[in-house]
């Protein structure tokens, strides 16, 4: 184990140099950026056997990456916001290929207005690409997903692309202390990618991406579908086998202070660290607060989310993005479907919060909480679809 | 030496039995260039969406014998130059030990128009591989829509002649002009003429030559510009000879006329075996015909000049 202090940039692009993938396409764009620079640094310098394409574009670097990844070699790009909505059209493409390509995401909101901070608007615009999508909370859980993603989207039940999403500036541009695993111990932990049918195999020749009629689309999707059933059970397995690496835990959730709480928030990404200490303040105060932290939006853990979430008098879903549903996040609208099948309900309202940047601060995450308390004491559930610290 | 027989009796790269229409210049032209491959040898194909895509690799068929890929419509030299990465990165780590080339087919819609980004970025990062636009000179596969390929005057879905039009108003794009300031090693232009040899010869040079080259393969479409599709080779014969399509090369800069008719037509010869152009033989429609002949002409010189002729 090394001990280190790195950015969520420099983290993940460490994991990348450990990973030593075969080829890294990429096109900079704010706060992701950096990822390719750290790594051209690597390219530059030999510490990694990757051939590097600096593309004229997102569209252009996950398209280099679908023929790269198909082509047989291990792929990798980097991107935020805008970027990954320029990506939109061929990341379908590239799950339905079965393309086991990795996007570091460094969440920032999407223009317009233009906007260059963090919140989820990018990767929710992408939640049903058909992509595995794990969020972090720090440096070290990027770091540790990104590691652990390239796993579980080459297993062969999956066979899936997948994102490990942070958020800008807020991790990504801040400096903490990490714990890195030796370079051998990540060579082995994501061995060799040995893809089953690929562009360049001597031994056999296949055409990817079809004309699909409609005789066969929907048996294709529905393999697809099986596919991200089978993610479910490999996110585990995997963190299983990394948590016995480097004795640091990942299932699709964590759930601090849940067990007796009565009030509760779910949240996704840097600001669940504010969520916890929000928690803990009010626990001092003898109020049963916790915290269920998601870290796998896709697949969406619903069953085991509503397990976890039954006994709870109220909680409030937070959503770093707005759908413009106006009935609430995406986040909210998942959680708020898992829990239906129970047979009692906490009550539930949705917040939209830190769009663009907003701080977030344990006194507006004490307002959520508030707002909570509120709903048991007079069992009116009031608005359900709030935002966080607007000015209105 | 180019042997005709020799090559023409090739086992075909591009099988038959795709869904292509008769008279369609584009497997003519990917069958052309595929025959300049080495028997031994082995090509990574990408595909832009189109005609040729559609309708050669439908599932669970496929038409193509060497490894091949389809993404999508604007971003076929993209993917193309990242099969190309990973085949170096994967050569350099010993996983693979054969020599493969790397090949891009996509029509003018994805050369000229939607995917001219992406092409110009792989041109320029110097990938070693062909990109083959096939000009069909407008969006074919989606009914005939007016492309920056399109030329004057044609009269397509979107440039309608009508009582105040006579079709697409602009003149086209000169692609392979833009092709050669990327200053890559091989540009040529050309289409098919008797033999195939010039087409072949290009091929050979664009697909063993080191670094990225680019082909602008004129290949005509019976629906669009309303020929019986038995004239196919007739039509191209008469874009040359009318020097409305020049076959030329450009190598590391230097420019090649490959073809110089004996005899340079009128366009109104080219022009008259198409139905896209028949309003122009209106009488009133005669000075139409006049200024497509004087822009050919302008072109045509500016070309000999460039190659010294």
């Amino acid at each position: 184990m090394i001990r280190e202090r790195l950015s969520g940039n420099e983290a993940v692009a460490t994991a990348m140099k450990q990973i030593n993938p075969d080829v890294v396409a990429a096109f900079p764009i704010t706060p992701s950026t950096e990822v390719p620079q750290y790594f051209s640094r690597f390219v530059a310098n030999g510490q990694v056997d990757t051939e590097f394409v600096p593309v004229e574009s997102e569209h252009s670097a996950i398209s280099a990456c679908v023929g790269s990844q198909a082509a047989g070699a291990r792929t990798m790009t980097a991107t935020s916001s805008c970027g990954l909505a320029l990506m939109h059209e061929i990341l379908y493409i590239a799950s339905s290929s079965r393309l086991p390509i990795t996007i570091s995401v460094v969440n920032r909101a999407l223009s317009g207005p233009i906007n260059i901070n963090a919140d989820h608007s990018d990767s929710m615009g992408a939640r049903d690409a058909g992509w595995i999508q794990l969020y972090s909370e720090n440096n070290q859980e990027a770091y540790d997903n990104l590691i652990q993603i390239v796993r579980i989207n080459e297993h062969k039940d999956v066979m899936l692309p997948g994102m490990v999403c942070q958020d800008g500036f807020i991790t990504s541009h801040a400096v903490e202390n990490i714990e890195l695993l030796e370079d051998e111990i990540v060579k082995t932990f994501v061995g060799e990618y040995e893809p089953e049918h690929y562009l360049l195999n001597p031994n056999e020749t296949i055409s990817i991406g079809p004309y699909d009629s409609s005789n066969f689309y929907i048996e294709h999707k529905r393999q697809q579908a099986e596919a991200v059933k089978n993610a479910k059970r490999v996110v585990m397995e995997i963190g299983k086998e990394f948590e016995a690496l480097s004795g640091r835990s990942y299932g699709y959730f964590e759930e601090y202070r849940l067990d007796d709480a009565e009030v509760a928030v779910v949240i996704m990404g840097s600001a669940a660290g504010t969520a916890k200490e929000t928690a803990d303040r009010l626990r001092a105060q003898g109020i049963k607060a916790g915290v269920l932290k998601l870290r796998m939006f896709r697949p969406f853990p619903g069953e085991e989310i509503a397990g976890a979430l039954s006994h709870l008098k109220a909680i409030a879903i937070m959503d770093r993005a707005e759908s413009f549903s106006n009935m609430g996040g995406p986040v909210f609208a998942e959680v708020k479907a898992a829990m239906y099948d129970l047979e009692t309900r906490p009550k539930m309202i949705d917040y939209i919060y830190g769009l663009g940047g907003r701080d977030v601060r344990v006194e507006s995450i004490k307002t959520v909480f508030d707002a909570l308390q509120e709903i048991v004491k007079t069992d009116e559930t009031g608005d359900v679809y709030r935002y966080l610290d607007v000015r209105e | 030496m180019y042997d005709f027989k020799e090559n023409m009796s090739k086992p075909e790269r591009l099988s038959g039995g795709h869904r292509m229409c008769a008279g369609c210049g584009a497997p003519v032209a990917v069958r052309g260039i595929l025959r300049a491959m080495k028997p031994e040898d082995q090509a990574v194909i990408g595909c832009a969406t189109g005609c040729l895509e559609v309708s050669t690799f439908m599932y669970p068929y496929t038409s193509w014998k060497d490894p091949f890929i389809h993404n999508a419509f604007e971003n076929a030299s993209a993917t193309v130059s990242g099969a190309e990465a990973a085949y170096n990165a994967m050569r350099r780590k010993g996983k693979i030990d054969k020599d493969v080339k790397f090949i891009t087919f996509g029509g003018d819609g994805s050369s000229y128009d939607i995917g001219f980004q992406s092409l110009s970025g792989a041109m320029e990062r110097g990938h070693d591989m062909v990109y083959v636009c096939y000009d069909n000179n407008a969006y074919m596969n989606t009914g005939i829509q007016r492309s920056s390929a399109t030329p004057k005057y044609a009269d397509t879905t979107t440039t309608p002649v009508g009582s105040v039009s006579n079709g697409k108003q602009q003149y086209r794009k000169d692609l392979t002009e833009i092709m050669v300031s990327h200053h890559i090693p091989y540009v040529a232009q050309t289409t098919f003429l008797t033999n195939m040899k010039d087409l072949h010869e290009k091929a050979e040079k664009a697909i063993y030559m080191q670094g990225p080259a680019f082909l602008n393969v004129l290949a005509p479409c019976p629906r669009g510009w309303r020929y019986e599709a038995s004239r196919l080779m007739e039509v191209t014969k008469l874009a040359v000879d009318t020097c409305v399509w020049p076959m030329f090369e450009v190598i590391n800069g230097a420019w090649h006329l490959s073809y110089e008719p004996k005899k340079k037509l009128p366009v109104e010869e080219y022009l008259k075996v198409q139905g896209r152009f028949k309003h122009l033989f209106l009488p009133e429609n005669r000075h139409l015909i006049d200024e497509i002949q004087a822009e050919v002409d302008k072109n045509w010189e500016e070309l000999k000049r460039k190659c010294n002729r």
